[in-house]
């Protein structure tokens, strides 16, 4: 029993529990997490867990089932934070956070050193509503984002569809970020710290692109080609 | 006989997933199918009533889970259709006296003797849900034609799709030709529009629906009812056959000529 608990690590954080896995087998791991749990489930009844998986790739499956099993023994799990891109879009997609209120200070520094220019993520479907995605790069959606959806980028954000929710580009301050959509009738744009009021949706949508303009403010404008 | 396992859901509360199930329940019965519908809304029963089913309850569906009877004894018989039953919610319990794998067992155990097992889930996005989803091999997502309704729909759509269940299919409920024309409400192309899945059937608002529930008649019996030919055109669809969706619009130009020639209106 000492060996298999020790794959994962569960401590008390300020949001309810951290669990931390290592690199050894998901499936070894998952059946360790839950076995922890059996050994003591008055103390985890009711709990709110969050994953640090570190370096897993997980699948929907992964995650759901996982999620499953803890709630059959009364645990939440709310957050999984993740290194692996492919892990973190997961859980965006399923709701859950990716990010705990007090992140490490490592991995703070992490972001800043592997987010380059040129970083972004392809999304290729509809986002809906409450879908949170957030990318400490650009992000480009071929598909709509739908009302109550949220994409929050440092860089910038570019819709081939229709935008219908919240957009926040250069959310970490970059001005000269912009938005751009063939149809932009969002809810609210950001750039930076500049907030847009409801864009009217237009009987005949054209391409846009948004940004903060020569007096500061935040503007949208039709896209000509050349 | 393998049932296929359908689980009527939407997000929002009050917009008529019950009474689709009872419809639909009923309509495929009807048919001379053989279904079972489970009331998955633990504590807040009502699927029961709806069926006009409320006072033969003795054992219901977390009876079955807690090993209080066997799976027969919680499935109540419809006074019309023999071959149609309700597994019943518990009333005095909640949510977390069910479990994803509890759904999973009990469709199982339901597979084989069914041609339909029919879930009711409840509102939201939370335990309950995920119990009515757990099993499901084919999601309907029922919404109105109102801007919160459609949106919580869409929240529903993205999460079965994140958890890989499938494109879900659309009944528009309560669609109202007359509000739609003047521009007073969602069109079906505006919530087809923004949610992007396949319909299944757009069914109209109808008196006869509420007054069907209120006597625990489901409105597909009733075969005057716009809403209850909608329902029928739904159960067809669900059994593979090729049924074209009813031209509401023309419908009631019909409708409304007829009511001016008889000098109602």
């Amino acid at each position: 029993m000492e060996q298999v608990t020790s794959l994962v690590q569960i401590k008390g954080i300020r949001d309810g529990l951290l669990a931390t896995f290592s690199d050894a087998p998901w499936e070894d791991q998952r059946v360790a997490l839950l076995a922890q749990i059996d050994e003591r489930p008055a103390f985890f009844q009711g709990a709110r867990l969050a994953m640090d998986v570190g370096t897993q790739v997980l699948k929907v499956n992964d995650l759901v089932d996982l999620r499953d099993q803890l709630s059959e023994r009364n645990v939440v799990m709310w957050a999984v934070i993740s290194e692996s891109s492919t892990t973190e879009q997961t859980s965006q997609l399923l709701g859950l956070a990716t990010r705990i209120s007090k992140p490490r200070p490592e991995e703070q520094r992490q972001f800043a050193n592997t987010v380059t220019d040129d970083t972004a993520l392809l999304i290729s479907k509809t986002i809906r509503s409450g879908t949170r995605i957030e990318y400490p790069g650009h992000v480009v959606v071929i598909g709509d984002v739908n009302p109550g959806a949220e994409i929050v980028a440092e860089g910038n954000v570019i819709v081939w569809g229709r935008v219908r929710g919240m957009i926040h580009a250069g959310a970490k301050g970059n001005r000269s970020a912009f938005i751009c959509a063939l149809d932009l009738s969002a809810n609210q744009l950001r750039i930076a710290d500049e907030i847009s009021a409801t864009l009217k949706p237009q009987k005949d949508p054209r391409p846009e692109v948004a940004s903060i303009n020569s007096e500061g403010r935040l503007q949208a404008e039709l896209w000509h080609a050349g | 006989m393998t049932a296929q396992v359908i689980t009527v859901t939407s997000g929002k509360g009050g917009v008529g997933k019950t009474t689709a199930v009872a419809n639909l329940a009923t309509a495929l019965a009807a048919d001379g199918k053989k279904v079972v519908c489970i009331d998955g809304d633990i504590g807040l029963r009502n699927l029961d009533v709806i069926l006009g089913l409320e006072n033969r309850i003795v054992y219901d569906i977390v009876d079955v889970i807690e090993g209080r009877c066997k799976l027969k004894q919680a499935m109540i018989r419809d006074k019309h259709y023999p071959d149609l039953h309700l597994i019943p919610a518990a009333q005095t319990r909640d949510k977390n006296a069910v479990s994803p794998s509890d759904m999973i067992r009990i469709c199982k155990d339901l597979r084989p003797d069914t041609d339909f097992v029919i879930i009711d889930s409840p509102a939201g996005i939370e335990r309950g849900f995920r119990n009515s989803i757990a099993a499901a091999d084919r999601v309907l997502v029922v919404t109105n034609p109102e801007v919160s309704a459609v949106r919580d729909a869409d929240r529903v759509v993205g999460i079965l799709e994140a958890e890989e269940k499938g494109s879900p299919s659309l009944i528009l409920n309560r669609l109202n030709p007359a509000l739609v024309r003047n521009n007073d409400m969602l069109s079906a192309e505006d919530v087809l529009d923004l949610l992007g899945i396949q319909l299944i059937g757009i069914v109209p608002e109808d008196e006869a629906v509420i007054i069907g529930s209120n006597r625990g008649a489901p409105v597909v019996t009733d075969s005057r009812s716009r809403a209850g030919q909608a329902f029928r055109n739904i159960a067809k669809r669900l059994q593979g056959q090729e049924v074209p969706f009813m031209d509401l619009e023309q419908q009631n130009v019909l409708w409304s000529a007829i009511q001016r020639l008889t000098g109602r209106k």
